[in-house]
């Protein structure tokens, strides 16, 4: 079994961010940046698919030449080889542009399943893998939290987390799956893992070397532009009560009646 | 395509009623009409479907366009993306707004790749400036706010978070036209197939639909002690929910979760019990407008964002607290 993982590269969401005094980006001198969350999971989840049929685990990221190191993390827990699209004219691209990118280097490789992270820590947009999934022609299940393929590898049984329940869900394969934190525990990357990894090969493509040009997926063709990113509204620390069990709940019912107005 | 000056909000539902979701984007679609002079349309896609276009009915929309066949129901991303953007393609509304949930979610990016939309998505407030389309989104969970233009002709597609419209009132005058759009859907089309819905049973409301949450953390110690915030939920009708460490401890479902890895909430009261602050925690409800906090060490992080800080044990103030609030409730009664 062909399995492709979409993999971004994003700032550590342990670490504070700092907003560019523009407000056109943030800061990244002294940024960690480590893979996505999600795609943690992602590999994980195509690692064990590989385990259980065999085949190969290919990943796949659009980014700067730094987001080399992401597919490295990627590499070490134990994907086969990586590719990355790294190209100037993809500066200012949208969701769709990436998502168009991403399908093109994917129709170049065998794929049984391509699996990407349910949303991506920076943007939170939670949109790319549905995007994709529409440019492959392939049929998608999102926030995928429980997956089992059938023996002969034709097709899987996902469980959906859905407000208020789990949406069960037949789908065939190839398949494009998103998924959920809950799916699995990412295995860390081993010290021969890392070994290997430092001497495999990362492929890096242009637009060009896919065919694609900047006026198709760069900024030309983007629909949306981010005009500024501000720091949330700061919010105050405020009343503080110290007191004993009924002032705390006199407090608490004031607030909820008088402030809230919820009771 | 051409843009045209219609808002459309596609209506999700269950049970034969929307989602509250869906309504309070008809207050959103109404008041980014006012500007382009179109009509607010209710799009309702699914499978007999007449008692979820009552309920819509009364809410304010001009037109409800209707896509009714026997496989729109279950929802499948198949289906239903067959129908919207049909329905958008021969339409051309100006903006199409969905609610930010699973299905929202698994669809809207769906349809705008194969109309070439634009698409924002967790939008928390959607106006106008110089004739685009500008969106306010939690980014870098939520420790920035991005705001966001969509560029370019034809329609676009807009997900919107719960809870950030008002739910409109249910007596409009407005008499909305009823169009029964054609559907013609192919059975092969429909690759995937839900095979069950497990609905999990819960005595208290859904998270994202809740005007309260009442939430445990840690502090909880143990899974039974959940029981008393279900009290307290019941007496407040609020839903319960979870920081992290009790879902990974297994004493609550994963859809409890609130936070960078779990849901965003964004309530008129938070209550946060026994919850430390983290800001993993911060990322999912630091946009409720009222924050209470009960936490025993007075130097939780969380009395830094919280509006009322009360320093104590909740086990001791928890049931007494719903005590009281049942007696405010049964007094409005009389
Ligand atoms: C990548 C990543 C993602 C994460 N995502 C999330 C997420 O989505 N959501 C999330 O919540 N966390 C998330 N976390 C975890 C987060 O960092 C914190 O560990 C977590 O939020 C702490 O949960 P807590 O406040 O319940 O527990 P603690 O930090 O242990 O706090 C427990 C609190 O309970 C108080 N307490 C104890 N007993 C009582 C009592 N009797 N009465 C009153 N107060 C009492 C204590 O004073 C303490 O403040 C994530 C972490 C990582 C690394
Ligand atoms: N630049 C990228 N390169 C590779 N994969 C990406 C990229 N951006 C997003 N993805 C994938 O799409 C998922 C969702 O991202 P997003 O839609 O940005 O929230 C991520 O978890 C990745 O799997």
């Amino acid at each position: 079994m062909n399995i492709v993982v979409c993999v971004k590269q994003v700032p550590d969401t342990e670490a504070p961010i700092r907003i560019t005094p523009d407000g056109s980006g943030i800061d990244e001198t002294g940024l960690t940046l480590v893979m996505n969350y999600y795609d943690e999971h992602a590999t994980e989840a195509g690692l064990r698919l590989r385990e259980q049929f065999g085949g190969t685990v290919t990943l796949v990221s659009v980014g700067p030449e730094r987001a080399r190191e992401a597919l490295r993390t990627g590499l070490a827990m134990g994907a086969d080889d990586a590719v990355l699209v790294s190209d100037p004219a993809l500066n200012g691209a949208d969701h769709l542009g990436i998502a168009r990118v991403l399908a093109a280097v994917i129709k170049t490789l065998p794929h049984d399943a391509v699996i990407c992270g349910k949303l991506s820590t920076d943007d939170n947009a939670a949109t790319i893998g549905a995007a994709l999934a529409e440019y492959l022609g392939l049929p998608q299940a999102t926030a995928v939290a429980h997956l089992e393929v059938d023996a002969a590898g034709t097709g899987a049984v996902v469980h959906r987390e859905v407000e208020g329940g789990v949406e069960v869900v037949a789908v065939p394969f190839p398949a494009l799956l998103t998924v959920e934190r809950s799916l699995n525990e990412p295995r860390y990357p081993s010290l021969p893992g890392i070994m290997k990894a430092k001497r495999k090969e990362i492929k890096i493509l242009t637009l060009e070397n896919l065919g694609l040009t900047a006026a198709e997926v760069g900024v030309a063709a983007a629909r949306t532009a981010l005009v500024r990113l501000s720091p949330p509204p700061a919010r105050k620390a405020g009343r503080i009560v110290e007191g004993d069990t009924e002032q705390a709940v006199a407090a608490i019912l004031a607030f909820l009646k008088d402030e809230a107005k919820v009771l | 395509m051409t843009m045209g000056a219609d808002i459309w909000v596609y209506i999700e539902h269950a049970q034969a009623a929307p989602k509250k979701v869906s309504l309070e984007l008809l207050s959103c679609a109404r008041s980014l009409s006012t500007a382009l002079g179109g009509n607010v349309v209710a799009f309702v896609p699914g499978s007999k479907i007449d008692r979820v276009i009552a309920a819509v009915g009364p809410r304010g929309a001009d037109i409800i366009y209707t896509a009714e066949h026997p496989l729109l129901h279950p929802y499948t991303t198949d289906g239903h993306a067959a129908v919207l953007a049909d329905a958008v393609r021969a339409e051309s509304p100006a903006i199409v707004l969905v609610g930010s949930t699973a299905q929202g979610r698994d669809l809207a990016p769906r349809v705008a790749a194969r109309l070439g939309a634009g698409i924002v998505t967790d939008c928390t407030t959607l106006g106008w400036r110089d004739g685009k389309l500008l969106a306010t989104r939690p980014m870098y969970t939520r420790k920035a706010i991005g705001t966001v233009r969509v560029t370019g002709g034809g329609p676009c597609i807009a997900v919107v978070l719960p809870a950030m419209y008002p739910l409109p009132d249910a007596d409009s005058p407005r008499q909305p036209e009823v169009r029964r759009r054609p559907v013609q859907l192919d059975g092969k089309a429909i690759r995937t197939s839900v095979r069950e819905v497990k609905s999990v049973h819960r005595e208290t409301i859904p998270l994202i639909e809740a005007n309260v949450i009442v939430s445990g953390g840690r502090g909880m110690k143990a899974p039974e002690n959940f029981a008393i915030l279900d009290d307290l939920a019941r007496a407040l009708g609020a839903a319960v929910g979870s920081s992290r460490p009790p879902v990974d401890s297994g004493w609550v479902p994963h859809d409890y979760e609130i936070g960078q890895t779990g849901k965003t909430v964004s309530p008129q009261v938070y209550l946060a019990c026994g919850i430390s602050g983290a800001p993993q925690h911060l990322a999912g409800m630091s946009g409720s407008k009222y924050i209470v906090a009960i936490n025993r060490d007075p130097n939780a992080p969380m009395f830094q964002v919280a509006d009322l800080g009360v320093v104590g044990d909740l086990f001791e103030i928890i049931p007494k607290l719903t005590e009281a609030v049942k007696k405010v409730k049964s007094g409005i009664g009389d």
